[in-house]
């Protein structure tokens, strides 16, 4: 019974493929809002910050539409990319990464902008007067003081792509193999008469698979914790 | 070797002040909220002034007029924070090691190796831990072994002994005195602790509202009678150079020869021959116009009224001279008027040995 079809382990793993790609493409555009969010002022910087939150409020299958009318292949970015460098999201696993990418943003900022604001500026002066550049500092400092804060965000971002259905689906469809997640698998299933038990087979992986993500998230969290403090983990 | 001048404006607080400092330990002096750290950060390149002029040696750090401002990690200066800042995702090595990967090749400060340092500030058991599980004066140690091996030319010490207990305050004096004539680096020490800046310091720059009161070598800003408001009326008092010339065990007394004649003090940890530097608060200090006989008071010092200052207040300090040394005595004004105390009058200064505690004698 638990040796998992081929159409359920290709639901899998593009699930993993698509959350991990949407999080490792999303965390230096995290950081770097973060950064702004936390240590600059500009005009218009609650603007930025409402705008990075929207998808956290707007229904999924907002977002959807708005990547499709933008990224898709007659979208002005889409057709851009499409173009000058080859790179399609539509209809396409990268698309499904790209959704769960901008769904999860919210969250990544959220975590790294409070673990950024928690950090004594102090340290990083210090670090200055030793001879350390901005940059240096960052990577030095800054960026080993946060690690709880990223490894955090990165957890719930991941975990929320792997929950990711609306705007994917909106977004770029539902093609098994190429963009039929887990999510989109079970739905999938749930459409076809007769399908139950196979939707139900899948709910147990996708609950397992969350509760494997929450747990190992909390080893990394205690273990960047107690070296950001300098403890030993 | 340093020059300030700088007007900076933060919020409510305005800090306009001038001074130069030369080698040896210049201590910056004054109240909270004077503009002791405020100056710190701005030689540091960790504030901006709105103008002015910040150099060390040909160096120039901050010039308005020139548009000259070296980002704070291109300044070269060491800064112990009152707070220490170590960095906790470090280890102590790896903490100490900082600043010098940053000046792996030589770039014309003090350059000491990890070794010396490490044994200068006694530290060697501390490499392999981390920040958080070190004692107060443990990271304030390794703090200041942090900024010494970034390779600086100028040491800044924001009140280093403010967060500890009277041992480690002795401990890190200790450190910082081997710091000042054995490394020879030019050090600006902030404190409000008249014994502190007695025992280190070579010049005093005195703060008060974000301006400059009074600069000077230390002998001689202690023994001001106007600056005794800045300097606090418990502690004021005279500062003298002394040699020991005698050490008795028996008596557990020395005999310390100075300008003006001699002092005995108790358990001073010196030896035969060293200078030391003793402060003599100016409340211990009684006057007489005859000398005194058949009196446990050890100390008579024979001198003239220099100066007698102002008071509104029951009490007023008298300056003596003692043959080029200065005492300062706090008598009541009805002493003044009983003893008719006036410049020019010969006087017997007297002090009760106890009353130099090991407190007030430190290596000059």
């Amino acid at each position: 019974m638990w040796i998992l079809t081929p159409e359920e382990s290709a639901a899998l793993v593009l699930s993993l493929k698509v959350a991990f790609w949407s999080v490792a493409a999303s965390l230096p555009v995290a950081v770097a809002l973060a950064w702004l969010l936390s240590r600059k002022r500009f005009p218009g910087k609650s603007l930025l910050d409402a705008i990075v939150h929207l998808p956290l409020v707007l229904p999924p299958v907002v977002v959807g539409y708005f990547l499709l009318l933008a990224f898709g292949r007659r979208g002005p970015i889409g057709a851009f990319l499409d173009e000058f460098f080859g790179i399609s999201f539509a209809f396409s696993w990268t698309g499904a990464a790209l959704a769960s990418a901008v769904m999860g943003l919210p969250l990544l900022v959220r975590a790294v902008r409070q673990s950024l604001d928690a950090v004594d500026r102090g340290l990083e002066s210090a670090a200055a007067t030793l001879g350390a550049s901005p940059a240096w500092v960052f990577a030095s400092v800054t960026l080993p003081l946060i690690l709880p804060g990223i490894v955090t965000g990165m957890v719930l971002s991941f975990a929320r792509s792997l929950g990711e259905f609306g705007a994917t689906i909106t977004f770029v469809s539902n093609i098994p193999g190429e963009t039929q997640t887990l999510p989109l698998a079970i739905y999938a299933f749930t459409q076809v008469p007769g399908g139950d038990a196979q939707a139900l087979r899948l709910c147990i992986l996708a609950i397992l698979l969350s509760l494997a993500a929450l747990m190992a998230s909390e080893i990394l969290v205690r273990r960047a914790t107690a070296r950001a403090a300098g403890r030993d983990a | 070797m340093l020059e300030f001048k700088a007007h900076y404006r933060a919020g409510s607080f305005t800090l306009e002040a001038a001074f130069s400092a030369g080698p040896g330990v210049t201590a910056l002096f004054g109240r909270s909220g004077a503009g002791k750290s405020t100056v710190l950060g701005l030689i540091a390149g960790l504030a901006r002034p709105a103008e002015g002029r910040i150099a060390v040696g040909a160096r120039v750090l901050f010039d308005s007029a020139a548009g000259i401002d070296l980002p704070a990690h291109r300044r070269r200066v060491g800064y112990v924070f009152q707070d220490s800042r170590l960095l906790p995702h470090l280890s102590v090595r790896q903490n100490l090691l900082y600043g010098r990967f940053f000046s792996r090749s030589p770039r014309g400060g003090v350059r000491l190796s990890l070794a010396q340092v490490v044994e200068l500030l006694g530290v060697e058991h501390l490499l392999a831990r981390r920040p958080a599980s070190l004692s107060g004066g443990e990271r304030q140690r390794v703090a200041i072994g942090r900024a010494l091996l970034a390779e600086p030319e100028l040491l800044l010490l924001d009140e280093p002994l403010a967060s500890l207990d009277a041992p480690r305050k002795a401990e890190i004096l200790y450190y910082i005195e081997r710091l000042r004539d054995e490394v020879r680096i030019p050090i600006v020490y902030v404190s409000h602790s008249i014994e502190e800046v007695v025992r280190l310091a070579d010049t005093v720059v005195l703060l008060s509202n974000g301006r400059v009161v009074e600069s000077g070598p230390v002998a001689q800003m202690a023994a001001r009678i106007e600056l005794r408001g800045f300097l606090g009326r418990f502690e004021g008092g005279a500062v003298l150079d002394a040699v020991v010339a005698e050490q008795d065990l028996e008596s557990g007394l020395a005999r310390l020869a100075f300008a003006g004649g001699s002092l005995y003090a108790p358990d001073v940890d010196a030896l035969v021959g060293e200078r030391v530097r003793v402060r003599i608060r100016a409340r211990d200090v009684a006057l007489a116009t005859e000398k005194p006989r058949a009196i446990s008071m050890l100390n008579v010092i024979s001198g003239t009224v220099a100066e007698v200052g102002e008071s509104a207040g029951a009490s007023v300090d008298v300056r003596v001279e003692a043959s080029g040394a200065s005492l300062l005595a706090r008598v009541t004004r009805k002493s003044v008027a009983d003893l008719a105390l006036a410049p020019g009058r010969p006087v017997f200064a007297l002090v009760k040995a106890v009353a130099i505690d090991r407190h007030s004698v430190g290596y000059a």
